[in-house]
């Protein structure tokens, strides 16, 4: 039984180079330019990994081991993880609340098209020589290693800021005020909440970054000392402006992360989120204690013992909200039917690695014991599980869950089920031993280490080895399932949320008609007759019929 | 719901528990401790380690057993059982991490108190009136001021009553220089006697370095135009590694020195000798016209004081 597609007009390949305003083309644009840094700052830290194979700086020079270092941390944060998270909500809040586009458009593609020329300044910079002072750019460090390297790096972070606040703008107002009317704040997906709080956070911290950037482009280039001691400035100042974003920044790469989790799960496992305010509020909650934690990056900078104790007992909150959810998580799963797709193996294998870096994120929030491994390869491993544990693994459960909707075509399981395996064992053998070799004295940010270390060091390298051959089967199952995937049904996945509404790919404007909300987001299992596809099919198509 | 019987809850309970305690007392994690406010860290972390163990079993547990127990049978289209919630659950699991957080504070705020961590100030205070009687004493009224700023550690009441070194440490990009202000020796090693407090006052010349003792549990930045303190009683004899962790350049990685807590009488030893290479060279300086002597040999007394040699020359040189 084929579905009948809507003849409405679909788009060409070339609409993806130009300023178009369809969300859903800048959301695929965002998506793709995004895996496309992702590649390049994977190509890094395998090169990094490959020197650190071995206690002798012999593959790279120690100059190129900082530059990539540091070119890796910037292209992961905000040409990857970020960018794509945009893509998600670009793609994903108007289906979802039921409108035909953003509510500002044309800032949408602006907010798009700044951040091409933003990676390709940032990898530019390897012709003037690439900066070496880490994507913390600490002065005096910055201000003394590559002048227009650094330049070239605060001016991409700067355009990149932009972007990520016009893109916050638009998303709030989306939510805030496009909702078709019969959804309240409290029936829209989880996703949305997660993009609120997230967004809310890009609004407040990055225009405190942008300042940060500024002033020490101004050391830089001018001469000035905000920041440079040897002119009576104060680096300290530098870095508390720097982590009132960056820290922020963590949550910002990781809630619409948990926003998509809470759309996965439900679904895949046929059961109501456990707790959708729960889930909703702690969100807010994150956002909220993720402005006042940012000097626990700097217990070790000279802060002062009680500010030090303040930013213990927040950072230690913070436990709570993201307790809520991870025990939310587990109990949707819980007494549900589990459908073990790529989309809900790469969900599950989100809980469980996240949860690690939630762990260690705790005891490094302890100031006696941060101390000790501040700056450490323990510091490493609990922000790789947490970005790439948490965010990347979550942005796959989230490529692999709305492929079809995106691309009217269905991925092929084998391979993303390969796909999967090789992510989550990849990440483990990478990362795990990192917790060890920081307890024991390895330093972060070196290219030459004591041989003691380097049994560990050697297992993670190969970990990272598996890591990028991992990305060979996702890459082959995207081309393939693009040409040769299995149509896609409107909804694959028997989905209620409001994007499964409309047809796979959705029609320009996205809906035919103002779509209808027939039940929550989550009410699996509500009905007592059984919801198969074709029920769910003629339900939509008397839904479409009408009117 | 498939909730499996009570017994088999409290076995799996008590499993959990004691694969917990077991495991937080015996991780083998960490590097010797070789103070007495390091065992107290580690006694954290050990508490930490068995929170954190016991968490992650009850997570990984339920997710491996959803995966098992709950997956879809073949040709079943119908949904879950529409559990929407669980209110007292819900308090249930908000309310076992604030409490675990509560105490984690509470008892991390314990242990930086006993460090010294929040009243540098005092610590500093108490080193002050010994060392009144001490000659040497304008470099610490000048810190003293500063140390609001910083992290004083190590300030363990009965162990007071011996005497403090005071040392001046300055971190270059790639090095370690000690100054002992007592006695005038500056050394690229730290050598102290075993249970006396060692006061380091630290200052940066170029970058941002931080100075680490893994043994210790210690770190403390040193900012350029910012002096820090780092006060520690090392406890156990031996040589353990000084670590740059902050990035401060291209041979970051090879910004490292040791420390080496010595018995009293070795200290003593050392001191002496050191004091009079000192004097002799001085002398030699007075001596010999630098004038007729190259680079290298003007410099070579230098760089033996300070621990250079060649070895640690050609591990900061990039082998290719």
């Amino acid at each position: 039984m084929t579905e009948a597609i809507s003849t409405t007009k679909q788009r060409k390949w070339q609409d993806y180079f130009t300023f178009c305003t369809d969300h859903k083309v800048i959301g695929i644009q965002y998506l793709v330019s995004s895996f496309f840094f992702y590649f390049i700052g994977g190509i890094f830290a395998e090169i990094m990994r490959t020197e650190l194979a071995t206690p002798d700086p012999d593959v790279v020079s120690p100059e190129l081991y900082n530059q990539l270092l540091t070119l890796h941390g910037t292209i992961m944060i905000f040409l990857w993880i970020v960018p794509a998270a945009a893509g998600f909500a670009n793609y994903l809040i108007p289906l979802m609340v039921g409108a035909e586009d953003m509510a500002f458009p044309r800032l949408n593609a602006l907010a798009f098209w700044i951040n091409p020329p933003a990676g390709v300044l940032l990898l530019s910079s390897f012709f003037v020589g690439a900066p070496q002072s880490g994507w913390t750019s600490y002065p005096p460090l910055s201000l003394l290693s590559g002048k227009w390297g650094e330049e070239f790096w605060i001016l991409s972070i700067l355009l990149i800021g932009t972007s990520s606040i016009l893109g916050a703008i638009n998303f709030v107002t989306t939510i805030l005020k496009m909702r078709i009317p019969e959804m309240d704040i409290h029936s829209m997906p989880l996703f949305c909440w997660a993009m609120l709080a997230s967004s809310a956070l890009a609004l407040l911290s990055t225009p405190v970054l942008a300042a940060a950037l500024v002033l020490l482009s101004f050391d830089l280039i001018v001469g000035t000392s905000f920041f440079n001691p040897a002119g009576g400035g104060d680096p300290i100042v530098y870095q508390h402006l720097f982590w009132f974003y960056s820290h922020p920044a963590v949550y910002i790469m990781i809630l619409p992360f948990f926003g998509i989790i809470s759309e996965v799960l439900p679904v895949h496992s046929r059961k109501p989120i456990f707790g959708y305010r729960a889930i909703a509020y702690s969100s807010l909650a994150i956002s909220f204690l993720g402005l006042i934690v940012w000097a626990h990056h700097m217990f070790t900078s000279g802060t002062p013992g009680w500010l030090r104790m303040f930013f213990m007992a927040t950072t230690m909150l913070i436990a709570v909200p993201t307790g809520i959810k991870i025990f939310s998580w587990c109990a949707t799963l819980w007494g549900g039917k589990l459908n073990l797709n790529t989309s809900l193996l790469f969900g599950i294998g989100f809980v469980s690695s996240f949860l690690i870096g939630g762990l260690s994120g705790v005891m490094i929030a302890s100031v006696p014991f941060d101390i000790h491994v501040h700056d450490t390869y323990f510091i490493v491993a609990h922000f790789h599980y947490v970005l790439f544990g948490g965010s990347v693994l979550g942005l796959y459960a989230g490529v692999y869950h709305w492929f079809p909707k995106m691309t009217g075509r269905m991925v092929n399981e084998t391979l993303g089920k390969i796909h999967f395996a090789m992510s989550f064992i990849g990440l483990n053998i990478t990362f795990l031993p990192m917790h060890e070799l920081g307890l024991m004295g390895m330093n972060r940010r070196i290219a030459l280490y004591d041989i003691e270390f380097q049994p560990l060091n050697l297992i993670a390298t190969i970990g990272s080895y598996i890591l990028a051959a991992s990305t060979i089967p996702f890459i082959i199952n995207v081309i393939w399932s693009l040409n040769k995937g299995k149509q896609a049904e409107r909804n694959p996945w028997r989905a209620l949320t409001l994007e499964w509404q409309t047809s796979s790919p959705p029609a320009i404007e996205n809906f035919s008609e103002t779509p209808v909300l027939w039940s929550g987001p989550y009410e699996y299992g509500i009905d007592s007759e059984p919801r198969d596809s074709d029920s769910i099919r003629d339900l939509l198509a008397e839904v479409a019929s009408e009117g | 719901m498939n909730i499996p019987s009570n017994i088999i809850t409290l076995i799996a309970g008590i499993i959990l528990t004691m694969i917990s305690l077991w495991y937080g007392q015996n991780h083998g994690l960490m590097p010797v401790a070789a103070s007495e406010e390091a065992t107290q860290v580690d006694a954290l972390f050990n508490l930490m380690v068995t929170i954190a163990c016991g968490l992650f079993l009850i997570v990984q547990g339920t997710l491996i057993f959803c995966v098992l127990k709950f997956r879809r049978k073949k040709g079943d289209t119908t949904d879950g059982p529409p559990i929407e919630g669980n209110i007292p659950l819900e308090i249930v699991w908000t309310a076992i991490p604030t409490i675990i957080v509560f105490v984690l504070s509470i008892y991390s705020f314990e242990i930086y108190n006993n460090m010294g961590g929040l009243d540098p100030m005092a610590s500093m205070a108490s080193h002050h009136s010994p060392a009144q009687h001490h000659h040497h004493e304008p470099m610490l009224a000048m810190t003293g001021e500063q140390s609001q700023l910083s992290l004083g550690i190590g300030d363990s009441p009965d162990e007071n009553s011996n005497s403090p070194v005071y040392v001046d440490v300055n971190g270059i990009q790639y090095a370690w220089i000690f100054n002992y202000t007592d006695s005038g020796i500056v050394s690229g090693e730290l050598r102290v006697p075993v249970k006396h407090p060692v006061h380091l006052n630290l200052k940066a010349g170029d970058v941002i370095h931080a100075f680490w003792l893994p043994e210790f549990r210690l770190k403390q930045d040193a900012i350029p135009g910012k002096d820090t303190t780092l006060v520690f009683t090392p406890t156990r004899i031996g040589e353990y590694p000084i670590i740059c962790a902050e990035l401060c350049g291209a041979y970051h990685g090879g910004m490292k020195s040791r420390l080496y807590v010595l018995s009293e009488s070795d200290y003593e030893k050392w001191l002496q000798e050191n004091i009079m290479a000192q004097s002799a060279q001085e002398a030699n300086t007075v001596a010999i016209s630098t004038a007729e002597m190259s680079d290298a040999e003007y410099l070579a007394p230098y760089a033996q004081e300070m621990g250079v040699n060649q070895e640690i020359i050609t591990q900061l040189r990039p082998i290719q």
